[in-house]
């Protein structure tokens, strides 16, 4: 009887640990559903939408310009923010406002990457904390799940003119 | 028939195995424990002091370091700010708050902003760490090194210890 009892119990936890690290191989390597919250991503992303970002870009390295990341906070680990990516490690950002006469220049260092909010005016990003490094970044945020009307991918950045990487070209 | 059907039974055993084994060692991987091998002279002499013939494989705690919770003179691994594929050893001199005298940075001394920790390797000099990039970012925090487990000789338990002379200026204040 007791030993029945004992069977019963192990291969109840031997399923539960199966499937506990199932489970966390799904969430680590294929993707996670993140519930958004604050103003600096409108209007792609507005407080309370739910959207799906998956891990797989960030682990083969193929995060691109003008993706939206979810990356782990520079000052507080625990806490996790959603940007833009603008620039890539070798790129060259343009920091000052468009109507500055003179224009501040900055390059993304080596395994960097520069984020910024598409909501610019509301949006706490590269611009006051500067680059952060290409580890901490989570996962791409590829489809909106909530709410219903506005389902399915997202749109391009609506404030600035990504512009794709042209590497022969002559900039001063 | 008999050889068929067993080649089946194999073959199913094989894919549950498979299955099983696959996620379970993952998950611990990422969670629980890794084992790395400690290449450069960087860490010297606390790591690889031969440097060359037979480098240390260390045992990386990885549960400890769930909640970011680290202590000066601990040896960490830290997913490295020039290079996310690649993994640094070093040891954390100053946690957050703290003011740093640096060894070859741009200022002379640093404040450690929220959220980050200075690292450095026992070897200046050899070493590429905070003295180069700057604090690091405690979320690219990896894992804290509990034991050396390889050569044999030099299994032992690693101890937290701050080098002399390396430490957070504010010694008066120790935080609770």
């Amino acid at each position: 009887m007791f030993r029945r009892v004992l069977g019963t119990t192990l291969g109840f936890v031997g399923y539960t640990v199966q499937y506990g690290c199932i489970a966390h191989c799904a969430f680590e390597y294929i993707g996670e559903v993140v519930v958004c919250s604050g103003p600096s991503m409108e209007p792609t992303i507005v407080n309370h939408d739910i959207v799906f970002s998956e891990r797989m870009s960030r682990h083969l390295c193929k995060i691109e310009k003008g993706d939206i990341i979810i990356a782990k906070s520079p000052f507080d680990p625990n806490m996790n923010i959603c940007k833009r990516v603008i620039g890539l490690e070798g790129d060259k950002v343009c920091t000052s406002a468009p109507s500055d006469l003179f224009k501040n220049h900055f390059f993304v260092p080596k395994g960097h990457v520069w984020l910024e909010g598409d909501n610019l005016r509301n949006s706490t990003d590269s611009r006051s904390y500067g680059p952060i490094p290409y580890a901490l970044i989570r996962g791409r945020v590829c489809l909106k799940l909530w709410p219903p009307h506005s389902f399915g991918t997202l749109s391009e950045s609506p404030s600035r003119q990504i512009i794709k990487p042209q590497r022969n070209s002559d900039s001063d | 028939m008999a050889r068929q059907a067993s080649k089946g039974r194999y073959l199913r055993a094989f894919v549950s195995g498979f299955f099983v084994a696959v996620p379970v060692t993952v998950t611990v991987l990422d969670r629980f424990a890794y084992v790395a091998r400690v290449e450069g002279a960087s860490m010297q002499p606390s790591l690889n002091p031969d440097g060359g013939s037979e480098c240390d494989v260390v045992l990386l705690n990885r549960w400890s370091v769930r909640n970011y919770q680290v202590q000066r003179g601990d040896i960490v691994s830290v997913l490295s700010p020039r290079n996310p594929q690649q993994k640094i050893i070093k040891r954390v001199i100053g946690l957050e708050g703290d003011f740093i005298r640096t060894l070859g940075y741009k200022n002379r001394y640093v404040r450690v902003p929220d959220g980050h920790f200075w690292i450095e390797g026992d070897h200046h000099g050899h070493s590429l760490d905070s003295n180069s990039f700057g604090p690091v970012s405690v979320g690219l925090l990896h894992g804290r090194a509990s034991h050396i487990i390889w050569p044999p000789n030099r299994w032992q338990q690693i101890q937290p210890r701050l080098p002399k002379n390396r430490g957070p200026l504010d010694t008066e204040e120790e935080d609770e």
